[in-house]
């Protein structure tokens, strides 16, 4: 569905990914895993067409889209939960899942449809129809980050990029997030790129991963091969695994 | 007979303070969608008055007719200025942004000199110019058009930006760029739309108030640093709290320039700038972080 072969991405002089090469299949999750600075959004972000590569291709569905910008990226059906959550804060929560539908809007899509989406976001996160008309920035940062993928799930993507929806959330919180995931994957099919620093629950969640060091992916396999990775437990899996530390 | 003085004052203030308000209303919508001040705001307020007088004169329409032309008109002026000046440049620091306005403005005052000429002209009233008393004071029906007219843009200015798609769009853009693109808004259109309806308010503003004070090629200067200073008062809201601002600015202005001296008019309006500027930079009514739509 989705192939990335060889791309590199700069920021200025500095040069964020290295010929990174990955893949993902229809209805699969797949998550990126490494330290901060490994390049995990700037993949993201160049998928999505704000930081663009420098070389390399993006293909999705069959398409060449290494060179297009953020709206016609969602248009294709991609849609990006950013890093931070990135709400707009001074709209109300249900003006932020219609503004998610802006392109259906645009395309003169029924207002039913969207509509019945909007409610379908009300039953995944019921905390959002209670703030319906609360503004987004009076929110707890868990029930912005609900809101942030409620809104990239109103465009109706085939694929969702997810930018550490953990990101200083409570532990409970962070359950609740990752319970709705799995949900959408059962529920809806939808394809889910995540990107985490939690890499316990991400790997828990995720069929496949990759592990990015300084840019490169240094590791990719199977969810399970890499929570019993050495390499992977030592680096992400952290200090529960007292076998390889106080060796 | 100092009562009626005063309300006189406040009256003709209102009136002259509203052109101010929705001048500084175009000033803020491109504020919010793009980061920079347009100083080239006051120039569509100027074509708005003497494009009116060209189609009314030159083409001979009717005032009903020659008042959308020249609205058209300066809509399309303000598209042509956002795809020639602003969109191509290579590095839009906000720095270079503004200098461009500034260079736009001279431009396009420098065209209308060579197609009108230097003299000041006269745009006939809407409806007439008997004047109305109220309370012992009077005002032309011409101020009545620039105060319904006023109110009008404010309502429709508030239905647009919380009640539709596009209007939402703009404030999710105004509030963060990268966010907006991420959900599929074309931020550039979004640009230049903003740079369409301001220059559309502005254009409103300069033929409503033509009749009252005469337009020429050059009074976008200060026309548009009045309302720049509204904007300024507004916190850059590009709500009813920018058209509060003019109407303030209106009335201290013209009380101002009646009871102290009328040679003190202009300076009182950059005295409030320079006030605002200092003491509350986030607007009268704004708090620390306002919110900017």
């Amino acid at each position: 569905m989705l192939r990335l072969k060889n791309i590199n991405t700069c920021y200025g002089k500095v040069q964020a990914l290295k010929n990174i090469s990955l893949h993902l299949a229809e209805g699969e999750i797949v998550t990126l895993i490494g330290a901060n600075g490994a390049g995990k959004t700037t993949i993201l972000n160049t998928i999505s067409g704000v930081t663009p590569a420098a070389a390399g291709e993006v293909v999705f569905s069959k398409q060449q889209v290494a060179s297009f910008p953020p709206d016609q990226i969602v248009k294709l059906g991609i849609s990006q939960v950013p890093e931070g959550r990135q709400v707009f804060k001074p709209l109300s929560v249900e003006d932020n899942l219609e503004l998610g539908a802006y392109l259906r809007y645009r395309s003169r899509e029924g207002k039913s449809a969207i509509h019945a989406d909007l409610e379908r976001m009300y039953t995944l996160f019921p905390r959002l129809k209670e703030r319906r008309k609360q503004l987004a920035g009076t929110m707890s940062g868990g029930e912005q980050q609900m809101l942030a993928i409620g809104r990239a799930l109103m465009a109706k993507p085939k694929l969702l990029l997810l930018d550490e929806p953990s990101m200083g959330l409570a532990p409970l919180v962070v359950q609740e997030i990752f319970r709705v995931l799995n949900q959408l994957r059962s529920e809806s099919g939808v394809t889910i790129l995540l990107v985490e620093q939690n890499a316990k629950a991400a790997l828990k969640l995720a069929d496949r991963g990759y592990v990015l060091e300084t840019g490169k992916v240094i590791l990719e396999g199977s969810a399970n091969e890499l929570m019993e990775n050495a390499e992977v437990k030592r680096a992400y899996l952290g200090k529960d695994k007292k076998e390889i530390w106080e060796r | 007979m100092l009562f009626d003085q005063i309300l006189q004052y406040c009256l003709s203030g209102l009136s002259t303070g509203a052109i101010y308000g929705l001048i500084g209303v175009g000033f803020s919508i491109i504020f919010n969608a793009t980061g920079i001040i347009n100083f080239a705001q006051g120039e569509f307020v100027m074509l708005g008055g003497m494009l009116t007088l060209l189609f009314l004169e030159t083409l001979a329409l009717p005032l009903w007719a020659a008042i959308p032309c020249a609205i058209a008109a300066s809509m399309v002026a303000g598209l042509l200025f956002e795809r020639l000046a602003i969109r191509p440049l290579r590095q839009p620091t906000p720095i270079n942004l503004v200098i461009i306005t500034i260079g736009g403005s001279i431009l396009i005052r420098g065209l209308a000199m060579l197609a009108w000429g230097k003299d000041t002209h006269a745009l006939p009233p809407f409806s007439g110019n008997d004047p109305i008393s109220i309370l012992g004071a009077t005002i032309l029906p011409q101020h009545i058009w620039i105060l319904v007219v006023t109110v009008f843009i404010v309502a429709v200015n508030r239905f647009y930006f919380y009640h539709t798609i596009s209007g939402k769009a703009m404030r999710a853009c105004a509030y963060n760029r990268r966010a907006a693109g991420l959900v599929g808004i074309d931020v550039r259109r979004m640009v230049l739309f903003s740079f369409v309806i301001s220059s559309a308010l502005g254009s409103i503003a300069g033929l409503i108030v033509a009749p009252l004070t005469m337009t020429s090629y050059d009074v976008g200067i200060m026309l548009g640093l009045k309302g720049f200073c509204a904007a300024i008062i507004g916190g850059m809201s590009s709500g009813i709290a920018t058209v509060i601002g003019g109407l303030l600015l209106g009335i201290l202005e013209s009380l101002g320039a009646g009871l102290i001296s009328s040679g003190y008019k202009d300076a009182i309006a950059f005295i409030i700038l320079l006030l605002i500027l200092v003491i509350r930079p986030q607007g009268l009514f704004g708090k620390a972080e306002s919110e900017r739509v």
